[in-house]
């Protein structure tokens, strides 16, 4: 095999593993352009999402559509409670404050998963059967398509809600000036809440559509939300586009540092270039430096 | 009156008080990670451990004396394991200690159990722990050495020299990486790619794309679940062609539930405990290894596995050496050091002065998976 061959499926592999980070990322930005706050318990929502789907294929024998369906709205029930219980009761507090709830609820949840389910990793067969697809020499496997359609889905959803719906302009509004928001009649709280709702919504998807590949367990919500998070940053915190290109690139950097360099290498790539753009562009890469930060 | 009164006080005494004179406990120390990351191997162990002394115990202790077992978790956290074995040696006075279960914790006690002079019996694998010798160390699972030079031994058979390695960037990674090295002379084997991923890791085909362009003749993974799950994946949607080996990190039916169809064909070294029904009647080990699964079952409604099976060892060890001389600890070290070919569920123990794992490579066998269930290769 030569190294054009090996090039077309170290970006094939990076392409599948950087929609992952992409769905989880956008997870993130939209609690951030509602509220202000980064959720670092998004990864746990990812978890969620994964493990309640196994839960009910095996323990209640459940079949897989309907086990999907109730493990978005567990999780999206998980994180309207989140809400309403750690977040909203210090609403005043300063964004910092927030994060560190956040990072405190993710342990929480990571516990409580693990006291139910135990700490075994799980799997969940293939949606459609795990007969790999030859594209030339490299392959792919049928859930990486479903993984490729909910990205793309889940992007034009979120582009259609933030620009052309009222409830998406006021979750906008809400991040740019929450005060300014409700003199104008915009309800705050429930715009917060709302964010809330549909990124665990969104977690819950990344989790179930990934757990063919990647296999579930407790504890997959610290790294994929950190990696999740990286590609958000390098989008710029963008609820498009922008975060699915740093996922992508984030994926594609780590295949190609894996495959050409060396695998040792592979979490310092994501990291490193997470560092490098918080030091040089905090605003992201595709976005201009706005004038006033909220 | 008085004469019911003081009638009743001997008779008191007679059933309370004297019957404790006559028999103090023999008391047996142990140290498990029963809960945090290696709880997958604390907690069979700790089960283990008391399921073999409530037995010994039902069936009259050793010689008449009933076993009291004290077992503290270390939470697999080295720290800990040294304090918990200066309590269990000052405080609660052992005659032995069972346990650790991780090389790590294992190697941070070894002063502490020489200068006190109490046997300890390991259930970790790391070789380092009893290479050199100590006066007091044992150890009851196997050596990374044995596993390796099982699955080198099958590939000279078959004629392949050139292999690729992928092991995870863990200790239990590292230590098969470094076991994987140093043997290749013994082999006539040459390692063509020498690779690694991280534990959390959830694509290795990068990797697998390299030593598809390699010259590689098999695949050789060294790690713990999840990861081999992933490559196994990972080397069936590239359409890997190479045989894959595992190391025995993964001997049990959770890789095969986690890599579903991927695992058809796989070969692993694993300890007996895996296939104790399909090995043949000669097999010194097969009467101990089917009393452990059948008393595991009953107990904890689980599938007992190696794990459980090196502190089943470990006690049962000293069982025989205490039943030979008595609870002294220095008797205790003497006696286990004069262990020979007892059949165990790791294997057949035959220790002496220069070797206090006692384990030889036929402590493996190699089996493959078929039907999702694993047959042993010949």
């Amino acid at each position: 095999m030569n190294l054009s061959d090996q090039l077309i499926q170290f970006l094939l592999s990076g392409f599948a593993t950087g929609s992952i980070y992409a769905l989880i990322g956008l997870g993130f930005s939209i609690i951030y352009n509602a509220t202000g706050i980064i959720n670092f318990a998004q990864g746990e929502f990812v978890m969620l999402g994964g493990m309640v789907t196994v839960f009910f294929l095996t323990s209640l024998h459940i079949p897989l559509p309907a086990a999907i369906l109730g493990a978005v709205a567990i999780t999206t029930f998980v994180g309207l409670l989140f809400e309403r219980l750690a977040i909203r009761p210090i609403r005043k507090a300063t964004p910092i404050n927030l994060v560190i709830i956040t990072i405190g609820g993710s342990i929480l949840i990571r516990g409580l998963a693990m006291l139910i389910w135990g700490k075994d990793t799980h799997a969940i067969p293939g949606f459609s059967g795990e007969e790999p697809i030859m594209i030339g020499n490299a392959s792919l496997l049928p859930q990486h398509l479903w993984i490729f359609g909910m990205t793309t889905l889940a992007i034009i959803a979120s582009k259609v809600f933030f620009n052309y719906t009222i409830s998406g302009k006021a979750m906008r509004a809400c991040a740019f000036n929450p005060r300014a928001a409700s003199l104008i009649g915009i309800d705050v709280k429930r715009m917060v809440l709302f964010s809330f709702v549909i990124s665990s919504a969104m977690g819950s998807v990344a989790g179930f559509i990934i757990a063919p590949l990647t296999m579930t367990s407790y504890d997959v919500g610290i790294m994929l939300g950190l990696k999740g998070f990286c590609a958000a940053i390098i989008g710029g915190m963008s609820s498009g586009l922008g975060t699915v290109l740093g996922g992508i690139i984030l994926g594609v950097l780590e295949s190609l540092g894996a495959g050409l360099i060396s695998s040792g290498y592979k979490d310092a790539v994501a990291f490193i270039i997470l560092l490098l753009i918080l030091f040089i562009r905090p605003q992201g890469i595709f976005k201009r430096a706005e004038s006033e930060r909220v | 009156m008085k004469r019911i009164a003081l009638f009743s006080v001997t008779l008191l005494l007679l059933t309370g008080v004297i019957p404790a004179f006559a028999a103090q406990p023999i008391k047996i120390g142990a140290l498990f990670a029963i809960t945090g990351p290696a709880s997958f191997l604390g907690e069979p162990e700790r089960n283990t451990a008391q399921m073999v002394v409530d037995e010994i115990n039902k069936k009259g202790g050793i010689k008449g004396r009933k076993v009291e077992f004290i077992a503290y978790d270390t939470q697999g956290d080295a720290t800990k394991a040294k304090q918990l074995v200066n309590k269990l040696i000052k405080n609660d006075k052992v005659s032995a200690i069972v346990g650790p279960s991780t090389t790590g914790e294992t190697m941070a006690i070894l002063d502490d159990v020489e200068k006190a002079g109490i046997p300890l019996i390991s259930c970790a694998a790391g070789s380092k722990i009893t290479d050199p010798v100590k006066k007091f160390v044992f150890k009851t699972a196997q050596n990374d050495s044995l596993a390796v030079a099982k699955i080198y031994e099958y590939l000279k058979k078959k004629n392949m020299t050139r292999v690729a390695i992928l092991t995870v960037s863990d200790g239990f990674g590292s230590s098969g990486r470094e076991q994987l090295k140093a043997q290749v002379a013994n082999y006539g084997i040459q390692i063509v790619v020498d690779d690694t991923y991280a534990p959390k890791d959830t694509d290795m085909t990068s990797q697998l794309t390299k030593i598809r362009g390699s010259q590689a003749q098999a695949v050789i993974c060294w790690g713990t679940n999840p990861g081999p799950a992933v490559i196994a994946k990972n080397a069936k949607q590239l359409g890997l062609k190479l045989p894959l080996f595992m190391s025995h990190g993964v001997s049990s039916k959770k890789f095969i539930e986690l890599a579903g169809d991927a695992a058809e064909g796989i070969i692993l070294p694993s300890g007996k405990v895996l296939v104790a029904d399909l090995l043949s009647k000669n097999d010194k080990q097969k009467q101990s290894l089917i009393s452990f699964v059948k008393d595991y079952q009953s107990h904890f409604k689980a599938e007992g596995d190696h794990f459980g099976g090196h502190a089943w060892d470990a006690v049962m060890l000293l069982k025989h050496a205490i039943g030979r001389r008595g609870e002294a600890p220095a008797a205790i070290a003497a006696e286990l050091e004069k262990t020979r070919n007892f059949a165990g569920i790791g294997g057949t123990f035959t220790f002496s002065p220069q070797d206090h794992a006692g384990l030889t490579k036929d402590a493996f066998v190699l089996v493959e998976i078929k039907n999702k269930d694993w047959v042993l290769v010949k």
